[in-house]
């Protein structure tokens, strides 16, 4: 039996979203649908009942991330804001008159940079800061302990905030931009200035390249699994298999939704192995790993996808675009 | 850099000059200008200098070198970021000048244009504008290798604090100048007060813009403001004393006629690869044999950017030409290599 290829597509369970101004993140933050703005506003609430949280007034929000129970933004007035599901934003730090460059979040404890200032704040509210050789770009706390990564130039540097002495630097020449751990703790990847990623295994800092990306890579997504690191920066998501003890070495990756457009952003689903994927040219499409089947979410337009985020469960997918366009998709049964 | 959203593409001035040259009078005389505009200011040495402006950024100058193997490509990776941020506030401010330090090579900023996707999407280099202190700008041309080449870089240059020299004092400094870098428009100034149209949306690294490429030996007297200056006339041509700079030249080479593509190609490539290092400014205006529009390019040390421009006019002369501002730059093998790709 063959099946006729047919169009399938979820668009018409899309229920258009006006946020106003660029969508820098979007996620569920108590299980109610938020967008950070980059007008400084945060939208959180259901359709018909949201509200416009002004947690940096008169600013620009540079970066925002969510862990499901809190949304913590920086802003381009030097603060940071952590807002939960109540909609109410709380100032976690004000660093006066600079940028907040970089944001990671884990159980309660927060990290920001301002330049090359990082700072940690633990779950008692006890904030040390470290400064690192140059800017810090990227924030990650490894998903054990407190420690966090801190990539800059020529490398990753690891610091226990709670332990004196020189963190441990990974490194890597060029120019260090976005971290991230794998779930479960083994590998630390870093996209670069100069269009790949680079990662370490962590139990002896083996190198690992990933090259071959057009563009820059700012958007990384692990699998409910951890088995796999979904990519943006080509004209595919680009998904490197890290379930083996070497990680992605001498494998090749996959590639999902392949298109003669950017990717710009992915989410993998948190209980399935698809991942949702945004283009420069406003498509938004689910893509199955296992046959690289497409469900189509949004067609293009608008200019690019830049925020995507699951809800806990994986039944609602929130998107935002650079041009203040933004969707919340409640998938059918 | 030439597609249609160009126009859309927030302009950036990039200030440099030595230190003590005028860069910040320089600043504060654009952004306090009736002009209208909303600047975004990057500044280094943040909050030290007063400057009242709404939107002031604090910069690191961190210069990094980009694994691409070429060796002298190195971007400022904070203007990178800051440019990034900036683009959060879009439709907030019309234009963004860089001020670099005294010791700043321009060369990093210039790069970081030909370098990165996402500046190169969201920005567009206007010009670098050098201010220079006619005072002393001749002693720091021997001693100080960083303001050498922030002349030889630069489209524009503002001869500042004039009325501390001496006529013959400034024509020595401007001859000095124009041995270093024949090509940058060249402004007299006190205070730094010079037109801003003079400064600002210049172009210089626009391909389109690119018309001609003639030493620039007209020197407007931007003080004397009623006495308007259309470029027809050559008044301060005469008593220009020449001067030749040891290390840092120009290099201008003309072929009266269409270049062969298929070896004018691999020469500029070779050139540029070869001597790349040394050389800070390039820029040509090329008839390739069959096509009927010019060929244009630009580019900064070993990165290149070309393109088709406009037609031909019918009573133009198809000639070719190319220029090289650079540091001991191997002028005859340049002259030769370029005529040999006569078609």
């Amino acid at each position: 039996m063959t099946e006729a290829p047919q169009a399938t597509t979820l668009a018409q369970h899309v229920r258009p979203l006006e946020a106003g101004a660029e969508v820098v993140a979007a996620a569920f933050v108590g299980g109610a649908p938020a967008l950070a703005l980059a007008d400084g506003a945060v939208l959180i609430g259901e359709p018909d009942e949201q509200k416009r949280v002004f947690a940096h007034p008169d600013a620009a929000i540079l970066t925002a991330i969510s862990d499901g129970k809190t949304l913590l933004t920086g802003g381009d007035d030097g603060r940071v804001a952590a807002i939960g599901g109540d909609a109410v934003a709380h100032t976690i730090a004000d660093e006066k008159g600079r940028w907040i460059d970089a944001l990671a979040l884990r159980g309660g404890s927060y990290a920001w940079s301002a330049g090359k200032q990082v700072s940690a704040r633990d779950e008692n509210g006890t904030v040390r800061t470290w400064s690192a050789p140059t800017t810090a770009r990227g924030l990650a706390f490894q998903p054990k302990g407190y420690r966090l990564a801190v990539t800059h130039y020529n490398g990753v540097s690891l610091w226990f905030p709670k332990v004196e002495g020189p963190p441990q630097t990974l490194e890597w020449k060029g120019a260090h931009l976005d971290a991230t751990f794998s779930p479960d703790g083994r590998f630390l990847v870093s996209s670069m200035q100069e269009n790949a990623l680079h990662g370490w295994r962590l139990a002896d800092s083996r190198n690992m390249r990933m090259t071959g990306y057009p563009g820059k890579t700012r958007s990384m997504s692990w699998s409910h699994d951890g088995a796999w690191l979904a990519t943006s920066g080509a004209e595919a998501a680009i998904v490197w298999p890290f379930k083996d003890k070497d990680g992605p070495m001498g494998k090749a990756p996959r590639e999902c939704g392949v298109r003669e457009a950017r990717v710009t952003k992915v989410a993998f689903h948190p209980r399935a192995l698809v991942a949702a994927i945004g283009y420069a040219d406003g498509l938004l499409l689910l893509c199955r790993l296992a046959d690289a089947a497409e469900i189509l979410v949004r067609s293009p337009g608008g200019g690019p996808v830049s925020a995507l985020g699951w809800d806990a469960a994986g039944a609602r997918l929130i998107f935002g675009l650079e041009s203040g366009e933004a969707g919340f998709l409640n998938l059918p049964g | 850099m030439t597609e249609s959203r160009e126009a859309e593409k927030i302009p950036v001035t990039v200030l440099t000059g030595y230190l003590g040259a005028g860069k910040t009078t320089l600043l504060n005389r654009i952004l306090s200008e009736p002009h209208g505009k909303r600047y975004a200011v990057v500044v280094n040495e943040f909050g030290e200098i007063g400057i009242d402006n709404e939107l002031v950024i604090g910069a690191d100058e961190e210069v990094f070198e980009m694994n691409n193997g070429c060796i002298c490509c190195t971007v400022r990776g904070d203007l990178i970021r800051i440019i990034e941020g900036l683009m959060k506030r879009k439709g907030r401010f019309d234009a963004i000048i860089v001020e670099t330090t005294g010791l700043a090579d321009p060369a990093p900023v210039a790069q970081t244009f030909f370098v990165d996707e996402d500046v190169q999407k969201a920005a567009r280099l206007d010009a670098v504008v050098t201010v220079a202190d006619a005072k002393w700008l001749a002693a720091r041309l021997r001693d100080a290798p960083e303001a050498k080449n922030q002349i030889a870089f630069a489209d524009v240059i503002i001869i500042n604090k004039t009325d501390l020299v001496t006529p013959g004092e400034l024509r020595e400094v401007e001859a000095r100048i124009r041995a270093i870098n024949p090509y940058a428009s060249l402004h007299r100034a006190n205070k730094c007060d010079v037109k801003l149209a003079d400064v600002l949306e210049r172009r210089a690294f626009d391909l389109d813009r690119i018309l001609d490429i003639e030493p620039d030996f007209l020197v407007a007297e931007d003080h004397d403001h009623d006495h308007d200056h259309d470029h027809g006339h050559s008044h301060s041509h005469h008593g220009l004393k020449h001067y030749h700079d040891e290390d840092m030249q120009s290099v201008a080479v003309v072929l009266d006629g269409d270049v062969d593509p298929a070896k004018f190609m691999p020469w500029i490539s070779r050139v540029t690869q070869e001597q790349g290092p040394n050389i800070l400014r390039c820029k040509g205006i090329v008839a390739m044999k069959g096509d009927p529009k010019r060929f244009v390019f630009q580019g900064v040390h070993m990165m290149l950017d070309g393109d088709s421009q406009r037609e031909w006019k019918p009573d133009e002369r198809r000639e070719s030409k190319v220029v090289f501002i650079g540091r001991n730059l191997e002028e005859e093998d340049i002259r030769k290599g370029f005529l040999a790709c006569a078609a």
